[in-house]
């Protein structure tokens, strides 16, 4: 709210005290604002009022007319003149709110000694504070089945449940995943989901969080532990760059639990299920816990911390190296890394993009990402968001939330640019223009924008050549803002601390010598490399020739580009220093492994993709894993340099002591895009994106998630699916030269050119099984 | 930095502390000493309350706060349900319990939830009974063996194996299914009192 909004505040008497709230405000709220607290289930400040719980009765009267009964105080918006008795100062409303106590706590079972909610239950607790101590309740209990899954990850006990409707309101209004609601009427009413559709919803996590009883379960946390035992810390999600806020709660040094925080700029008070469950990987029994090198007989041997850190250093110094660090890495770790590269290795080989990516994206990065500041307040105020090479629901699920409350709350225009209509922006009701893939920059070019409107660029926009070049033109024509939004969480981060071969931490260019002496001022160097860096493909293709001889990689699947080949053959071949918390690819090809901090256990902060700042401490304290900014400190000093970051606190300061870069910023240099392929019969161009929940290394060892991933299919348009004869269920074969992959069809709003897999799921990971994940031709074939 | 100066005497105003004489108590007398001399003269022919610990062992009073048991049901089942309200009670934190989920083929209590780790650290219990208050399935309550003594730390902490109470005639040990056509309300009504015949309790 701007302070030009104009409010008209409304005063009204609440158990003897006034209060002036603006005009709409709930009498519950009201109530709040003078510190007195009414018990209520149904009522969130998130969801519309319903009134379904009645516990938060009081005794309202206007004007000198009072109410014959209580009214529920959540309901009822402020009034002037209104004057309201609470339970403290009301007979009549202290009773009728024990009344309903003792209605609601009729059919709620006695399982509070194993009800994952005992201790932390608001049913629970306003029992005690406001509610009889004895029931005078004698009869049979109404029991139900319990618990059953109503989706793999969880689990409803309907005899808990007080029926306050807060599940269903989440998932109709803030998910829009209609997939569960109340059924029957009476003593019988109950929460259920459609008898052939369980409850596939990616925001599911939410619920078992918001529900006032342990009526909702997560499968995974069930009996898992007391609140009492969890010792809580504030922390950030490391899945994408939404950037929410979260709570992890630890016992015994391990993470039992994720919970989504409160950050109302940011993701409210919600999540998605992967960043509250997927948190097992750190714990994976595969965790490397020692150092090891290479020796003689070419056998990884665990070494002390000493000899691991000399082998490094000796063969990071005997060749010409290069930096990979993947999109995952903290804002502090990733200028550890861009440090490391520009001081130890004195070179600007370096590259956070660990996927496919392309020389316009670095490009349009350095000129329009680096430093930018459109927010979640921009899609707020927008009159019009453009999604261009972005899925929100699956690559960015809070952004997806923002957009939903928007367009539920003023029907904001969404436009989506892509070939396949996605299941989030029909449910946003976006216009979706349909293009061949590849062909995207078309159709940014003429889309009518206003200095209001926000482009949404995802990561994926670099692979269709032109599309960013398009983008940039548009911003410029139409003053629209452009947010760039990355699927992991670290890449902005690392954008900023120039992880990457053109630009210096601070979004200073590489090839302009006063933003050089800037930066090695501050380090104090004596001077930095001028020479603009290799991508990573290219220092993947420079390793193959010998030019590059060895490799510092942290965090990074080399499988995650096009050529996944080339990327191995490179590792085969260079000197590599891995960086890793467990083996990998990369760790099988590594000379020396360096065991590293999980995100729980270290401190540092994540940039999500407005830019915010998501500052974490350690979860786990007692952890021996090292950072990779310490590690990275210490390979320096057996190098004979200093980076001088031995903390993560030491990193943030410098990092804050870099400023803004003032200059001239890189220009982009425009990319036109590739012509359209002319297809036979039985070729398609292949297009794709990675779901949200899908077989990515930081879910591993979570079935329970795992469960609720949408189906993998192949998907082909109508008038395609017609002249090949295929009909939904279909098995239809996708092939490249390098291979294939089986998928069965489902028949979609889809480009008539184009057919679309998921990138990375159960039986359809495209990159390693076709090399190909968006613009190429492939043969489909009916089986 | 400056050495640090010693302290001196009248620095404390040592010297102005006043010592004033302590009363001693009077002479009792002949007759005080002989009344103390009379207890002792007396115990000289009662029975000796001395017991020859540790080759006899007295009984204690029944309601003598020894170490804890957890119990079973009539079947076997365990009745814990690793609710940790025991722990949550504990003033000591000398007790540490993990839940599970009981499943089909392993199920160990009643109900959805039982308790797979159990320790008590006995070198923080007070023997309060405090937890046994707290037990909502009389699982957990004391015996009263007090021979707790041992040599190493590790000893004095009990896992659920070194708790659990015997299992004593028409029991079985779990896991095991539930007396058939009973659920759990019925094991705490006291519907279940031995394992069913198809469970064979001597196989």
């Amino acid at each position: 709210m701007t302070t030009a909004e104009i409010v008209d505040m409304i005063t009204v008497v609440i158990d003897g005290f006034e209060v002036s709230v603006p005009k709409g405000t709930l009498v519950i709220r009201a109530a709040e604002q003078l510190g007195i607290q009414i018990p209520r289930f149904c009522d969130h400040p998130l969801l519309d009022p319903v009134g379904a719980c009645r516990q938060c009765l009081v005794d309202i009267e206007i004007n000198g007319r009072a109410f014959p009964k209580p009214q529920a105080s959540c309901t009822i918006p402020v009034e002037p003149g209104m004057i309201v008795k609470t339970q403290l100062t009301s007979a009549v409303a202290d009773k009728a709110q024990k009344g309903v106590m003792e209605l609601l706590l009729i059919n709620h079972p006695l399982d509070c000694p194993v009800c994952d909610k005992g201790g932390e239950c608001p049913l629970q607790n306003q029992a005690l504070s406001s509610g009889h101590s004895e029931s005078r309740f004698q009869g049979v209990k109404r029991t139900f089945e319990k618990p059953i899954n109503i989706s793999s990850q969880v689990l409803l006990d309907r005899e808990r449940c007080v029926l306050c409707a807060r599940c269903t309101r989440f998932s109709e209004q803030i998910a829009s995943d209609p997939f569960i609601t109340l059924n029957e009427r009476g003593a019988l009413q109950q929460v259920g989901i459609y008898e052939k559709q369980p409850f596939t919803s990616y925001f599911s996590g939410n619920v078992v969080q918001i529900c006032p009883v342990g009526a909702l379960t997560g499968a995974s946390y069930r009996f898992r532990a007391r609140p009492f035992d969890l010792v809580s810390t504030p922390s950030a999600c490391e899945h994408c760059a939404s950037g929410c806020d979260m709570r992890t709660d630890v016992r015994r040094g391990k993470t039992l639990r994720r919970l989504a925080g409160e950050d109302a700029s940011v993701n409210e008070e919600w999540n998605c299920d992967k960043g509250r469950w997927a948190f097992k990987y750190v714990t994976a029994v595969d965790r490397l816990a020692h150092p090891q090198v290479r020796n003689s007989d070419g056998e990884l041997v665990q070494a002390s911390w000493p000899e691991a850190l000399a082998a490094a250093a000796a063969g990071l110094k005997a060749s010409h190296a290069a930096v990979l660090v993947g999109g995952r890495a903290t804002h502090e770790d990733a200028y550890g890394y861009s440090k490391f590269a520009r001081v130890a290795l004195s070179t600007n080989d370096i590259d956070f993009r660990s996927r496919i990516s392309s020389d316009e994206e670095r490009e349009f990065l350095a000129a329009r990402v680096v430093g930018s500041k459109t927010t979640y307040l921009d899609i707020d105020r927008a009159d019009h968001v453009v999604l261009v090479g972005f899925e929100p629901e699956e690559e960015s699920p809070i952004v997806f939330l923002r957009l939903n409350k928007q367009f539920r709350k003023r029907a904001l225009k969404v436009t989506s640019i892509g070939s396949k209509l996605s299941i989030g922006v029909e449910k946003l009701k976006g216009e979706f223009v349909k293009v061949a893939p590849g062909q995207e920059a078309n159709a940014v070019a003429g889309l009518p924008l206003t200095a209001k409107s926000v482009i949404l660029v995802g990561e994926r926009a670099s692979e269709s050549a032109g599309v960013l070049t398009a983008v940039a033109a548009l911003a410029d024509s139409t003053s629209a803002k452009i947010a760039w939004i990355p699927r992991r969480a670290g890449e902005r981060g690392a954008l900023e601390a120039g992880a990457i071969g053109n630009l210096l931490p601070g979004g200073r260019p590489v090839a302009d010598a006063s933003a050089r002496v800037d930066i090695a001022a501050l380090w104090g160097a004596p001077s930095l490399p001028a020479a603009v860096g290799r991508t990573n493909d290219e220092i993947y293709s420079a390793v193959n020739s010998g030019d590059i001889g060895a490799l510092l990689v942290g965090g990074v699947d080399p499988l995650d580009g096009i050529n996944g080949a080339a990327a191995l053959a490179a590792l085969d071949k260079a000197f590599v220093v891995s960086l890793e918390i467990a083996p990998s690819e990369v760790t099988q090809r590594a000379d020396v492994i360096l065991p590293v901090a999980a995100i729980t256990e270290k401190s540092g902060s994540f940039l999500n993709w407005e830019g915010r700042a998501r500052s974490f401490d350690a979860a786990v304290d007692d952890s021996l894993n090292r950072s990779d900014l310490r590690i990275l400190s210490m390979i320096a000093e057996e190098m004979g340099t200093s980076l001088n970051l031995g903390t993560v606190t030491a990193a943030a300061k410098e990092i804050a002591s870099l400023g803004t870069w003032d200059g001239a910023r890189a220009t982009l240099k425009s990319t036109s895009a590739s012509k359209a392929a002319t297809l036979k019969e039985n070729e398609f161009i292949l297009t794709s994106w990675r779901r949200l929940l899908d077989l990515g290394t930081l879910q591993k060892g979570e079935e329970n998630l795992a469960g609720t991933a949408r189906q993998t299919v192949a998907v082909i348009s109508p008038q395609r699916a017609a002249t090949l004869s295929v009909v939904d269920g279909d098995r239809l074969k996708i092939s490249t030269s390098i291979g294939s992959v089986t998928l069965s069809a489902l028949v979609e709003d889809i480009h008539d050119d184009a057919i679309w897999a998921p990138r990375n799921s159960r039986g359809s990971q495209l990159l390693v099984n076709l090399g190909a994940a968006h613009g190429a031709v492939v043969t489909v074939v009916k089986i | 930095m400056a050495e640090i100066e010693p302290l001196k005497n009248n620095e404390l105003d040592l010297t102005k502390v006043d010592f004033s004489q302590v009363d001693q108590p009077g002479s009792v007398g002949l007759f005080g000493h002989m009344k103390g001399f009379w207890v002792t003269f007396s115990t000289i022919f009662k029975k000796p309350e001395t017991v020859e610990y540790p080759e006899v062992k007295a009984p204690t009073q029944e309601r003598f706060h020894g170490r804890h048991q957890l119990n079973r049901h009539p079947d076997g089942l365990e009745k814990c349900i690793g609710c940790e309200l025991c722990a949550w009670a504990c003033p000591a934190d000398a007790i540490y319990v993990e839940g599970a989920n009981n499943t089909e083929e392993n199920r160990m209590s009643p109900g959805e939830r039982y308790g797979k780790v159990y320790q008590i650290n006995y070198l923080r219990c007070v023997f309060c009974g405090l937890c046994i208050e707290a037990c909502p399935t009389r699982a957990l309550t004391m015996t009263n063996e007090y021979e707790l003594a041992d040599d190493s730390r590790e000893k004095l902490i009990f896992e659920k194996a070194d708790l659990l109470g015997p299992l004593r005639a028409g029991m079985l040990m779990p896991p095991h299914p539930m007396y058939p056509d009973m659920d759990d309300s019925n094991y705490y009504k006291g519907d279940v009192t031995q394992a069913h015949p198809s469970q064979d309790v001597n196989k």
